[in-house]
């Protein structure tokens, strides 16, 4: 019997702690298939962020750093100086890149390092509870906006990919999710593409994911891929924003 | 090499060079700048990588990334700036990764001001950051010994893969004086691939490497904090370093006093030995691990009246000489912290008010 399907060699042989329904398993899976199909594997340095995704490295089976929050972004301009033929990505949620990283991502991005971000955008701080993040779509209730997010008193939610598509240095801006599979497909060619052209010493370039969070959203894994499709798509809208040159 | 007239702040930055480190990730702060000056034309000469970073913040966990892929690293700033770093400081120390921090002391707190100061001596030796830790921390009093402590402290990050601080103050990095540099050859570490992420591909055996400071297991997280602690006494057992000054002569009162204080004393115990009144000085040159032992033992020799500690700061030092001490003898304090440095005249007025038989 022929095995069609198996775990790619940059996936440490584990489960993980992350919910039901929740997409970093997802999303770890693309990344892991993505490097061992370019073959960089005994060259490739992750960095994992604070957050849910704090044990990344726990999954995966090649070189990881851990990042204070916000802060991967300077770390993998601080590999990647020193180390160009080093293959390096972030992995960052939207409280982590949004916030509280904001400065390290802007000045990353427009330095143009030559390093990859993939941006988990679930519109909450997951890990320490569902607190409102600067991705909380308005009127949504998180355990720091109870009432909803008031945009009166926190302005509007952040988009990530369309703020740093404006800035002229990055390579490549894109936004993807894994809600189904006709998305999975689209989402793995991105993540490839942005770490080609990494390779290849183009700028910098970020691959955001609108993602979910059952368990901090309170509802179930197929609701919660329902309220992102009807909710976080026609705000984060899917796509290309930017290009190389 | 004959000796050269060169600023302190640019002899820093050459020295690191010297030293063989060749990655230097900064951000502009008087009076320290002009390190970044010099090695922004420097760098490019030598093959190496200069990057003014967007922050302090962003700088200290540049130098996390490249230290951790087992890279020689360093940076130079200033008292406001090392306080935005001590976060990415607490993380380099509990990931155990070999930095070179140099911190020209300015006054504070706050903005305070652009004229020297010793006032982060707390911050330097006690912490700065977050969690048990600690740096080793050296303090140059010369253009000369700046140069030399530099050159070593890459050495000693890396035999204890933990951060190190050189603690000088505006006076050293703005002051021109003779330098030379040794063309001795400090050689690189060896056993990085057990720890750094440099890719596993560089490496012989074929395991990963992490480079991280998170243990959730209380008795893991316990296990580390002790494994740190024991790298830090081992500090206390095989680096201290200090200096004496006329300690072998029949003093009155023993000064504790570093850096550009400490020459002023040197000038104020030669006056006053010109006098008849001898005094001695013991010159830490390093604020962690600090010479409890020496400043207990000189403390104790008959004859010795008061033990004064001299500081560019309201009284941070002189906690570590009183514990040295240990109630054998009075300790005092004297100090400045606008930015003037006591005159030497001064510095006698205030031994002779701390001293009864004269």
């Amino acid at each position: 019997m022929a095995k069609t399907y198996r775990k790619p060699e940059a996936l440490a042989d584990q489960p993980t702690h992350y919910c039901p329904g929740c997409t970093h398993g997802v999303i770890h899976r693309l990344l892991a298939e993505v490097i061992d199909e370019l073959g960089i594997r005994g060259r490739t340095v992750g960095i994992a962020p604070v957050g849910c995704a704090v044990l990344a490295y726990n999954y995966f089976t090649f070189d990881f750093q851990e990042a204070a929050h916000g802060r991967a972004p300077a770390m993998a301009t601080g590999i990647k100086r020193v180390r160009p033929d080093l293959m390096v990505f972030t992995y960052q949620g939207d409280g982590d890149l949004a916030s509280i990283g904001m400065a390290e991502i802007i000045h990353a991005a427009n330095r143009g390092e030559k390093f990859t971000t993939i941006f988990v955008n679930n519109t909450v701080y997951g890990m320490t509870g569902g607190q409102m993040a600067p991705t909380t779509l308005p009127g949504q209730r998180t355990t720091t906006s109870p009432g909803g997010r008031n945009v009166q008193d926190v302005g509007m939610p952040v988009k990530i990919a369309e703020l740093l598509s404006a800035l002229q240095t990055p390579a490549y801006i894109t936004r993807q999710t894994v809600l189904k599979p006709k998305y999975i497909v689209r989402a793995k060619k991105a993540i490839k593409k942005a770490f080609q052209y990494q390779m290849d010493g183009r700028c910098f370039s970020l691959v955001e994911f609108v993602s979910t969070c059952p368990t901090n959203w309170g509802k179930t894994p197929v609701e919660a891929i329902q309220w992102a499709e009807e909710n976080m798509l026609p705000y984060y809208p899917l796509g290309e924003f930017k290009l190389p040159d | 090499m004959g000796k050269i007239l060169m600023k302190g702040n640019e002899a820093i930055g050459e020295a690191a060079i010297r030293a063989g480190c060749l990655n230097y990730f900064a951000y502009p702060i008087t009076p320290q700048s002009e390190v970044a000056e010099y090695l922004s034309r420097r760098m490019p000469e030598v093959g190496g990588v200069f990057l003014q970073g967007e922050s302090e913040v962003a700088v200290g966990y540049m130098l996390f990334g490249a230290a951790g892929c087992g890279e020689r690293v360093f940076t130079t700033s200033s008292s406001p700036g090392i306080s935005l770093m001590s976060e990415a400081i607490s993380y380099i120390s509990a990931a155990e990764l070999p930095v070179v921090f140099v911190n020209i002391v300015r006054g504070g707190p706050g903005l305070g001001g652009i004229l020297p100061s010793q006032a982060d001596y707390f911050q330097a030796t006690k912490g700065g950051g977050h969690g048990d830790y600690h740096l080793l921390v050296m303090a140059p009093a010369s253009v000369q010994e700046a140069v030399e402590m530099v050159m070593a402290a890459f050495p000693l990050a890396e035999k204890y893969r933990n951060p190190v601080m050189i603690l000088g103050d505006g006076l050293i990095g703005q002051m021109m004086e003779p330098v030379e540099f040794s063309d001795r050859l400090i050689s690189k570490p060896t056993n990085k691939d057990d720890w750094a992420t440099n890719g596993m591909d560089t490496r012989k055996r074929n395991a990963r490497n992490l480079v991280k400071s998170l243990f959730l297991d209380a008795v893991q997280l316990e296990e580390h904090n002790l494994a740190l602690k024991a790298k830090y006494d081992r500090m206390k057992q095989e680096e201290v370093r200090y200096e004496t000054y006329n300690i072998d002569s029949d003093f009155q009162a023993l000064i504790v006093s570093y850096g550009t204080m400490s020459r002023v004393c040197k000038t104020a115990i030669d006056n006053m030995k010109a006098e008849g009144f001898e005094t001695a000085m013991i010159r830490p040159q390093t604020l962690f691990p600090f010479p409890v032992q020496p400043i207990r033992q000189a403390a104790s020799k008959d004859g010795c009246e008061a033990v004064i500690s001299f500081e560019l700061s309201m009284g941070q030092m002189v906690e570590d000489v009183e514990r040295s001490v240990q109630g054998k003898r009075p300790v005092y304090w004297h100090g400045k912290a606008g930015g003037e440095i006591p005159t030497p005249e001064e510095v006698v007025d205030a031994v002779k008010s701390f001293v009864k038989t004269k």
